[in-house]
């Protein structure tokens, strides 16, 4: 069999849907490939959805997406080991429709997008895994499937193959990622009844809650840590940088360490009390950012999605960035068949220019230095967490102290444990890197 | 921080495996490398589904049956190189029911 299609697109997680769906759309013969039993099987994530990108594609996604709750409020917490100080934004605002994000459940919702990607035309196969890629003459023209007579031909082929980015790692397109370039997640669900889920984070029915994590439940660690409300279960999770795992480390903690002293922490572990964990995931996310993303396009190929590194680890998105990564690379080919241009390099590289004119590069750009700074100042995950908390509890202990003094005590208890030079280049670091 | 004891076989007991035997998707390159001059066997350490175990006598074995595909054991293996890291064949492996 030598069949032959415009468009091969390797994986069926958000990027590969996009891509599948938006040539699909267009006409395209579009054979997407998938190794799971079904699209979403192999695929992991916290898991907020941004509307705005999925819109982008799908409009009216909201008729019938397996949505679990829209957001209405969020809580950003620093912790130390008892205690924590935290923020929380909640909006009546956010229950007005359109809503701007859900949580939803990967394994459900990539299954749904991918019925909307074979209902526009394209051909699914699943259960099978790309090999590596049928290169002639230096240039892409096919994948080669683990089936019996796998080689399958298309003019061009979408890398959506997620952040172990494979099959461009084995064509020599770019080099294995680096261990400070991403960061090792692991979470579990939590099910339990839908209206304890309401009392216990005061909310109604599909209004949901974020909780993001920072502080001494990373060890030292350049990490965080989440909790988000699904229908009627919950997702906690943790991820630290992959660097920090390694043994010269000496504070390091196994992942699934990391996640059981999460769950334990005095403030968490009464929101998950008596829930039934039903999955255990891992999962890699790349968070290298602006200076990791490796080239995108070539000879009849194109990467998006995780594979390309897209993700913007200070907003905690991805899913947004590989959905609109998905559809530039999509509407690139459309163009370039439309003015009957082949797919080379040159024609491709249209694609670069429209992922460097969004705001996924804007983005990935804004914050290019912030991997970096993290990395060397591991004190943003220790030291100031610390300071904070007990700088909150002298201030909120009331025990015949005067004000002034307590004031006084806080003051040197960060001039202590930090230089005043050291806490000024450190507000100056934070702020350049995310100005 | 007191540290949690960990029961990742538990873990993994809740989770959805089809898995291909005899056909291990990951394997040690040399397993002498592991066991005389790798001296931190860090893959031990970071899986987080346990799949490495360090032996008494310093050498590495790998079970890849409750395998999350996550490619860390690969990747924090740089100064070796010595993870032989594929997918499983289409349709085996971890099925994440939730994701």
């Amino acid at each position: 069999m030598k069949e032959r299609f415009d468009a091969i697109v390797v994986g069926a997680g958000p990027s590969g849907n996009a891509a599948a769906y938006t040539m699909a759309k267009a006409g395209l013969k579009v054979l997407q490939i998938e190794r799971g039993e079904y699209p979403g099987s192999k695929n992991v994530q916290g898991a907020i959805l941004y509307s705005d990108a999925l819109e982008k594609i799908i409009p009216d996604f909201r008729e019938d997406a397996p949505l679990e709750r829209h957001i209405i409020e969020q809580r950003m917490w620093v912790l130390d080991e008892e205690s924590f100080v935290g923020s929380h934004f909640r909006s009546d605002e956010f229950n007005r429709e359109p809503h701007n994000r859900y949580t939803i459940l990967r394994a459900q919702f990539d299954r749904w997008f991918s019925q909307k990607v074979r209902d526009a035309g394209a051909l699914l196969i699943c259960e099978t895994t790309v090999e590596h890629l049928l290169m002639d003459d230096g240039r892409v023209v096919g994948v080669r499937c683990d089936r019996v007579g796998g080689d399958v031909f298309a003019d061009v082929v979408i890398l959506a193959d997620g952040v172990n980015s494979t099959l461009a790692r084995k064509a020599g397109f770019h080099p294995e990622i680096a261990p400070r370039n991403v960061a090792l997640a692991v979470k579990e669900i939590l099910f339990l009844p839908e209206e304890t889920l309401q009392a216990r984070f005061n909310v109604g029915p599909d209004e949901g809650v974020v909780i993001e994590m920072l502080g001494k439940i990373t060890e030292g660690m350049v990490g965080t840590a989440f909790l988000y409300t699904n229908r009627d279960s919950l997702t906690i999770g943790i991820g630290c940088i992959l660097d920090d795992f390694k043994h010269r480390n000496p504070g390091r903690k196994a992942p699934y360490t990391l996640l059981e002293n999460l769950k334990k922490h005095p403030a968490v572990a009464p929101l998950i009390e008596g829930t039934e964990m039903k999955e255990y995931c891992a999962h890699l996310i790349p968070e290298g950012g602006f200076f990791s993303v490796p080239r995108i396009y070539g000879e009849g190929w194109l990467i998006v999605g995780d594979s390309g590194g897209f993700v913007n680890a200070a907003h905690r998105e991805g899913s947004n960035l590989a959905m609109t990564t998905g559809r530039l690379a999509a509407e690139t080919v459309i163009e370039a068949r439309k003015a009957g241009r082949d797919m080379s390099s040159t024609t491709l590289r249209e694609y670069k220019v429209k992922v460097d004119a969004s705001f996924v590069m804007k983005d990935l750009h804004k914050y290019r230095h912030l991997p970096e700074i993290l990395h060397r100042n591991n004190q943003f995950f220790t030291q100031y967490p610390e300071l904070v908390n007990r700088a909150a509890r002298t201030l909120f202990t009331v025990d015949g102290e005067d004000k002034a003094s307590k004031e006084q005590e806080i003051r040197s208890s960060f001039r202590s444990s930090r230089s005043l030079v050291g806490l000024m280049g450190d507000a100056y670091r934070l702020w350049r890197a995310t100005r | 921080m007191t540290t949690a004891a960990v029961n990742v076989e538990e873990k993994l007991f809740q989770n959805r495996y089809k898995v291909d035997h005899g056909r291990p998707h990951i394997q040690i390159r040399d397993a002498s490398i592991c066991s005389t001059q790798c001296a931190t066997r860090d893959c031990t350490y970071i899986c987080p589904a346990s799949c490495y175990k360090l032996e008494g006598n310093g050498a590495v074995t790998l079970i890849t049956d409750g395998c999350l595909e996550c490619g860390s054991c690969r990747i924090i293996c740089t100064e070796h190189t010595n993870v032989q890291w594929e997918y499983p064949r289409g349709g085996h492996g971890i099925l994440f029911k939730f994701g």
